[in-house]
């Protein structure tokens, strides 16, 4: 019997996880797929807020802005790149500027660090952005993170710390007797628990309704990005956005923490909470907006093109409520969601409390060892390590310049990679400008010989979705 | 610190070192990223290779082994599993292996030998999903031969390359049914021997001026969407068709892996993505020399080797103090001939120059002109951009001029 | 009859012109060198082709091979089912011999291993 449970290994799951186990708590957290961080939080902008977008008064703005200053701390115990470039919203014309005064209004009401700047100001700051640009809303704490580095790193010190993961584990029914929740899954496993977070994502709507709360829904909206190679990357320091309309803050400009240029995203609601497609429509929209916002995005230097799916709330603000005692919803966390995580987590902590006296894990550990930390190693440093391992010693990524002992490490870590994707998500490896071309098939045997599993058994993301079918020769 | 640095134990590399040792240079270092000698041609198990070289038809394992021998005859020395992770202009190279950790070697000279790149799938921002059963056409060839995996049963290539279809047959010979080969230009970027023995023989069709448009499936590719092309490019809707497959495999290019050479400050051409070089295969860094697919892509290795071989011997001559004849006629090209290398050459000795040409054109002349004086002139029935083209230019005809302009006369 | 080929005997792939009446050859033209008339006549008689293929090592590797010469052109798919059955015992060096006289040819490795 769990004290409490998480659905959804988001990065909202993810840090909620790991605050509980700040406290003498058995917890666990419960995900669907093949890994964490598969939803929204693989694919989005990777962006920090600070805080001067959401209305006043409400939950997103108070949870975005406090958030935000929790970030730089969170992101150094977990050893997750974290960079303060600062964020620029561009206008283009009167409307544009008006719309720019009412978050610089915002941004002082939500206590947050903004300033107007004019034509020349704004290109002295980003040389690079199109002569159209005449307005701006500067914002010097803008930062920028990896989502799903940040995921992995938030489960796996929970993990550290006492937290179980069940991956693989699509809740199909929520029941409740006295006051004890039995989460069931698809495959029929059961997991018992006092309390329960739901942190579903584009799901959280179905999983609230198994307790009988229908006072929201979720609207899934796409959201499709252009990331560019790493010779593009460094065109702008700051992420740039347009002046948002209805329909989402627009396609924005963004360096990544990697060195990437990232472009989107698009914003279309859709259907199918699982359609994570691309389209032309799509690639064109982020082409024309990218570029009339900055001069010199070259999308031939594009190295990948990919699509979130975001969840979008029926009440226009963070849904984080208690319908039920002991079962706590946090539920339409779009943008600034990840921004907001860290506070969300906290928020959610507190409710609990309400129900369930917590005491403090004298031997909680906040710190995980830096997902790349080798990498950023010098030279000396490195060569300690490789005298100890020579694993460390081998490259097997050359694009992204990842060595075996960085793969052999991560495969060995918790939140444990099981396939090629969740190898790619941990150590760079297959993220490079030829995509895996090259070291696809030494990470396959890697993962067979570590996993212990035949070749033809090694999947990209899981279930169904093998790399290789069979052997040539047969058995 | 060595003589000679060599970077990349392919085909170039191992050419270019055994030219250089002929030349007298004897402190030669292969560095090998992989762990063994032979580079790309080792996963090429198909015949082919050798027919101007050696006279003989020979496989790529084959081909290799003819260089790998003498390489290891002459005791040349070489790491394998040794990854270069930078090179300066002033010829330090840093690189990493298992043994010895992350060391430095400074070279009197430096071949970059390094190969190409496969165009990948996420360059081209085909819509739908990203499923498993996408890969590039040299990544399945490595997966069939040399590991013995099947990467699927129904098959969909994009990109008419070589490799695309030597690999659509040898994916039919290990039993998967290769439904379609699609290309995107009105003519094939391969050899025509190889789409008569690799499309023809089998029944493949090669559907010209057509693409992807679409991917489809959530885990594992389940099909994809196919279009013809206007001339434009551009898919026209009504010609959409869903072809269900299990596997789809590019072959939309190849890219010389020049990320070394930056590091070196070596300026490279936009058109080859190559480095610019002289006769000797010299970039702008003085002693640091690019032979191979690291150059420009070739269509036959048996031109790498050549290549390979002027740079070995270029290399030797700059150690051993030789003077290097003055570099000063430039080339341009008049874009139906996209570029050319060298593009800068000598006066004082004859020069092959090799090209590729922007479109299939039949029964043209090849020019060359210096201002309105045509200097030389050849007559060809027909030129493609799969093909690599060369001519000579006799250093009786160079005397006294500064630049030289190629153009193709359509007759 | 007029038969268009495209000559594979070598990377130029010149384009052939086979003139045939009843079943025999009048002419080639287009060819460039004397090996692609040979290729025309028996492209046009009994086409053959080289097979490159692997075969199973023992300890679970493939190593590849060639045909020394080419076989019947419709006999590949047997080959290779002769080729797939087959599993050698290492170490292995170019040139030895893996199956012989499948349809007239030697199956041989085109590589070393140990």
């Amino acid at each position: 019997m769990y004290d409490v449970v998480v659905i959804g290994a988001g990065c909202v799951g993810a840090m909620t996880v790991r605050e509980l186990t700040k406290y003498n708590l058995k917890v666990c957290i419960l995900e669907k797929e093949n890994d964490v961080s598969l939803g929204a939080t693989r694919a989005n902008s990777a962006i920090v807020h600070a805080g001067f977008d959401a209305e006043p008064g409400t939950l997103k703005a108070k949870l975005n802005v406090r958030g935000a200053n929790l970030f730089r701390t969170v992101t150094k115990e977990l050893g997750v790149k974290f960079i303060n470039n600062g964020s620029i919203v561009i206008g283009f014309n009167e409307k544009d500027k008006e719309h720019l005064e009412l978050l610089y209004d915002r941004g002082i009401k939500n206590g947050v660090e903004v300033k107007l700047l004019n034509e020349k100001e704004v290109h002295e700051l980003e040389p690079n952005l199109t002569k159209e640009v005449k307005y701006a809303l500067y914002a010097p704490y803008g930062a920028i993170t990896c989502p799903y580095e940040l995921t992995v790193a938030a489960v796996g010190n929970a993990m550290d710390n006492g937290a179980d993961l069940k991956l693989n584990f699509k809740v199909t029914d929520i029941k409740e007797d006295k006051g004890v929740y039995t989460v069931i899954s698809e495959d029929g496993r059961e997991v018992q628990s006092k309390a329960v977070i739901n942190a579903a994502g584009v799901y959280s709507d179905k999983i609230a309704s198994m307790v009988g709360d229908i006072s929201f829904t979720i609207i899934p909206r796409r959201g499709e990005y252009i990331l560019l190679d790493k010779v593009n990357g460094d065109i702008v320091k700051n992420t740039i956005f347009r002046t948002p309309s209805n329909m989402g803050k627009g396609i924005l400009v963004s360096p990544t923490v990697d060195g990437n240029l990232i472009t989107g995203p698009t914003s279309f609601n859709i259907e199918d909470k699982d359609d994570n497609s691309t389209t032309d429509e799509g690639f064109s929209l982020v082409i024309k907006q990218a570029q009339e916002n900055v001069n010199g995005v070259n999308y031939r230097n594009t190295i990948r093109s990919f699509c979130g799916v975001r969840a979008v709330g029926s009440t226009g603000d963070f849904i984080i409520t208690a319908p039920k005692k002991g079962f706590i919803n946090a539920a339409g966390i779009e943008s600034p969601g990840l921004s907001a995580s860290p506070a969300i987590a906290e928020y959610i902590v507190e409710m609990i409390k309400e129900f369930m006296p917590l005491t403090k894990n004298e031997a909680f550990n906040p710190i995980r060892k830096p997902m790349h930390y080798f990498k950023e190693a010098s030279i000396e440093e490195k060569n300690e390590i490789i005298k100890k391992d020579k694993s460390f010693g081998k490259i097997i990524c050359r694009c992204e310049t990842v060595t075996e002992g960085e793969i052999l490490e991560a495969i060995r870590t918790n939140p444990k990679p099981s396939d090629l994707d969740g190898v790619k998500r941990r150590t760079r490896a297959q993220m490079g400008r030829c995509q895996g071309g090259f070291c696809t098939p030494y990470i396959v045997n890697l993962l067979s010989r570590e996993l212990n599993i035949p070749v033809t058994e090694v999947t990209k993301s899981g279930k169904g979705s093998y790399v290789n079918i069979s052997k040539t020769k047969g058995e | 610190m060595a003589d000679l640095v060599i970077i990349g134990g392919g085909p170039a590399g191992m050419s270019a070192a055994v030219s250089a040792y002929k030349k007298g240079i004897k402190d030669i270092l292969i560095l090998e990223r992989d762990s063994s000698l032979g580079g790309i041609l080792k996963q090429c198990i198909h015949n082919g290779f050798g027919l101007h070289k050696f006279k003989e038809e020979l496989t790529g394992p084959e081909y290799a082994y003819k260089y790998e021998a003498q390489v290891k005859e002459l005791n040349i020395p070489y790491k394998l599993n040794t990854m270069v992770l930078d090179i300066t202009p002033d010829k330090v190279i840093t690189a990493t292996n298992e043994e010895e950790g992350i060391f430095q070697i400074k070279a009197k000279a430096i071949i970059l030998a390094m190969g190409c790149r496969e165009r990948s799938v996420g360059a081209l921002n085909i819509a739908g999903t990203r499923p498993a059963g996408i890969f590039s056409a040299g990544t399945a060839q490595k997966f069939v031969n040399l590991e013995g995996y099947m990467p699927g049963k129904e098959v969909v290539i994009l990109g008419s390359g070589d490799i695309g279809l030597i690999m659509a047959r040898r994916m039919t010979l290990e039993g998967a049914k290769v439904k379609a080969v699609c290309e995107l230009m009105p003519y094939s970027g391969g050899l025509a021997r190889n789409i008569e023995q690799c499309l023809n023989d089998f029944d493949i069709p090669l559907k010209l001026s057509h693409t992807v448009v679409e991917i489809h499936g959530k885990q594992r590719l389940t099909g994809v969407t196919i279009a013809k092309v206007d001339e434009n490019r551009r898919p026209i809707p009504e010609t959409k068709e869903f072809i269900p497959c299990d596997t789809l495999l590019l072959s939309v290019g190849l890219i010389p892996e020049n990320e070394l050479s930056k590091t070196a400050d070596v300026v490279l051409n936009p058109v080859t993505n190559g480095a610019f070089v002289d006769q000797d295969r010299q970039t702008n860094v003085e002693g640091i020399f690019a032979c191979g697919n690291v150059l420009h892509v070739h269509d036959l290795v048996d031109f790498v080797s050549e290549e390979a071989e002027i740079a070995g011997e270029s290399a030797a001559d700059y150690i051993n103090g030789v003077k290097e004849e003055k570099t000063d006629i430039s080339l341009s090209t008049d874009g139906k001939i996209r570029y050319t290398v060298p593009s800068k050459i000598t006066a004082k000795k004859d020069v092959k120059i090799y090209f590729r040409v922007a479109d299939v054109f039949k029964n043209v002349k090849i020019n060359v002109h210096s201002g309105d004086e045509l200097v030389f002139s050849k007559k060809a029935i027909k030129v493609a951009p799969g093909e690599m083209e060369c001519i000579t230019l006799k250093k009786e005809l160079l005397g006294n001029k500064s630049e030289l302009k190629f153009s193709l006369e359509v007759l | 009859m007029i038969r268009d080929l495209t000559c594979i005997v070598c990377p130029q792939g010149c384009s052939l012109k086979v003139e045939i009446e009843d079943g025999k050859i009048l002419s080639v033209s287009g060819n460039t060198c004397p090996r692609g008339e040979k290729y025309a006549i028996a492209e046009c008689t009994h086409p053959e082709r080289c097979v490159t293929s692997t075969v199973k090592c023992d300890n679970g590797d493939v190593v590849s091979v060639k045909t020394d010469r080419a076989i019947p052109k419709e006999k590949i798919f047997e080959c290779m089912e002769i080729i797939n059955k087959q599993t050698v015992t290492l170490p292995i060096s170019i040139g030895d011999v893996i199956i012989a006289d499948v349809f007239g040819a030697n199956v041989v490795a085109t590589q070393n291993k140990n």
